[in-house]
């Protein structure tokens, strides 16, 4: 798995990237009431905004950590966004995308490195 | 603003795991551990023990309640002398073109008025208070006492252990007690629309009070962050975003708060700020009114969304003040201005969330039926 300093996480299946949000950042946001996601076969490019996430507090955005297509979303968050508090580096995944530049994915963090980054 | 105050209980709040937010100019729990979610069901199930302690509280004294009285009704459009000893009141003050300076409660204590205003208009609220009235009647601001309020279903039971007198109270009584030995005086009110206390208590004493109620299982603390959804449900507006200086009461919808006698043809009709205009706006059936928002689907309409009568074109027609998620109602829910013509429950409508438009219908306040005991 690697991690960008959005703390988002990417985990790599099948030639693609699985991305979610981290256990920090969920903690961070609180109860997550609300999820937009991007339509399936979008386009993107690295930092666009391709996900609302609206706790009880206050809405964010999940950036796309790099260019690619969207291939696949996480449907059920639609329904049940309290997912993302309860397994958010397993189950609540949000979206799945290819990745067009693999040069973007250096500079991304080990897990080791991102404990010391939110520390 | 400068700096950052504390309340008495800054250090429990710590101690009890609290993230802590600026508010106001101070430093204040926005939530404890059980997070915002928890802390709004568990008030609105058992009980919240919420400090307020960065709100004002002022006493008004003069040589008779009559002087005392008469000379807030100089400032507010409420009944005042009207009050009986030992009950309180919704008010607020209002200025020359009929806005909303500030909300306030305030309550009667023998001769004596209790003022409490909110923590971001205070310093403005008594500086008001000190050039408007008469050089004979003193105000003073209890900067010695914090203000916790107990608020949710079970809260008489927990009281009512500590001073058995707390049971006997009404909604908007006001009464001195005795929790744990400890003097306060309590009016049975709150800003959650469940039944509670607000409990004035002497800053040194503030964390043995905090520590007594929340030693009962039902006592959870909450923060800010719960304060405000459980008062969005209840339809409580928020100064400075659902109501301000230029929001008049009849606009607000809080028309009912200015009772009869202050109204024209009342014994006391007029003499505040801005009657003129104020009773202007009461006969026309114009301009904008504060109303319910329900979105239709899961996004939380907030603060600053446009309201529009059509899904495509158009201008904006209202705006949100206040808005997201109801943990009790399930769903996102909101408050806002729309045209008067529009305002009717059921009305449906349009909001601006991220550029798409989403359809959001008027519904009747509160959201959540008060539970108060009357």
């Amino acid at each position: 798995m690697k991690f960008t300093e959005e703390h988002e996480w990417l985990r790599e299946e099948g030639g693609e990237m699985v991305v979610g949000i981290t256990i920090h950042a969920a903690a961070q946001l609180g109860d997550v009431v609300f999820v937009e996601l991007p339509e399936e076969g979008t386009m993107v490019s690295k930092d666009d905004e391709v996900v609302v996430i609206e706790s009880v507090k206050a809405a964010s955005d999940i950036l796309a950590p790099v260019d690619g297509e969207i291939t696949e979303v996480n449907a059920a968050l639609a329904d049940n966004p309290g997912m993302v508090n309860d397994d958010p580096q397993g189950e609540a995944w949000f979206f799945k995308m290819t990745v067009s530049d693999p040069s973007q994915l250096e500079e991304f963090m080990d897990e080791a490195g991102y404990q010391k980054f939110i520390a | 603003m400068t700096g950052t105050d504390t309340t008495p209980l800054h250090g429990l709040h710590l101690e009890l795991g609290a993230k802590m937010i600026a508010f106001a100019g101070y430093d204040m729990p926005v939530q404890y551990r059980a997070g915002v979610m928890q802390e709004h069901l568990h008030t609105r199930a058992a009980v919240g023990l919420f400090d307020v302690s960065h709100m004002g509280q002022v006493r008004l004294s003069g040589p008779s309640w009559e002087m005392v009285a008469g000379a807030f009704e100089t400032l507010v459009p409420m009944d005042v002398r009207g009050l009986a000893d030992g009950r309180q009141r919704y008010g607020f003050f209002t200025n020359d073109a009929g806005g909303i300076e500030d909300d306030l409660m305030f309550a009667r204590a023998g001769d004596d008025l209790m003022v409490v205003v909110n923590a971001a208009c205070k310093a403005a609220d008594i500086a008001h208070m000190r050039a408007s009235l008469p050089g004979k009647i003193s105000v003073e601001e209890l900067s010695d006492r914090a203000l916790v309020a107990l608020q949710g279903p079970r809260a008489q039971a927990v009281m009512a252990g500590l001073d058995a007198r707390a049971a006997q109270m009404r909604f908007m009584d006001v009464a001195e007690l005795e929790p744990g030995g400890i003097a306060v005086v309590a009016s049975r009110s709150g800003y959650t629309g469940e039944d509670g206390y607000e409990i004035s208590v002497p800053a040194p004493e503030a964390e043995r009070l905090a520590r007594l109620l929340l030693a009962h299982e039902d006592v959870l603390p909450v923060g800010l962050g719960a304060r405000d959804s459980l008062r969005l449900e209840a339809g409580l507006c928020l100064y400075g975003h659902d109501i301000d200086a230029t929001t008049d009461p009849v606009s607000a919808a809080l028309t009912w708060a200015i009772q009869k006698v202050r109204r024209p043809g009342g014994d006391r009709a007029g003499g505040f700020p801005g009657a003129d205009v104020i009773f202007e706006r009461m006969e026309q059936e114009a301009g904008l009114r504060r109303v319910g928002l329900r979105p239709e689907g899961r996004a939380p309409m907030r603060e600053g969304v446009q309201i529009f009568d059509s899904a495509q074109g158009g201008d904006p027609l209202g705006h949100v003040t206040s808005g997201g998620f109801g943990p009790t109602v399930g769903a996102p829910v909101a408050m806002g201005y729309v045209p008067h013509a529009l305002s009717e429950a059921g009305t449906g409508l349009w909001g601006e969330v991220r550029g798409k438009r989403l359809p959001v219908t008027v519904a009747a306040l509160p959201f959540v039926p008060a539970n108060f005991k009357r």
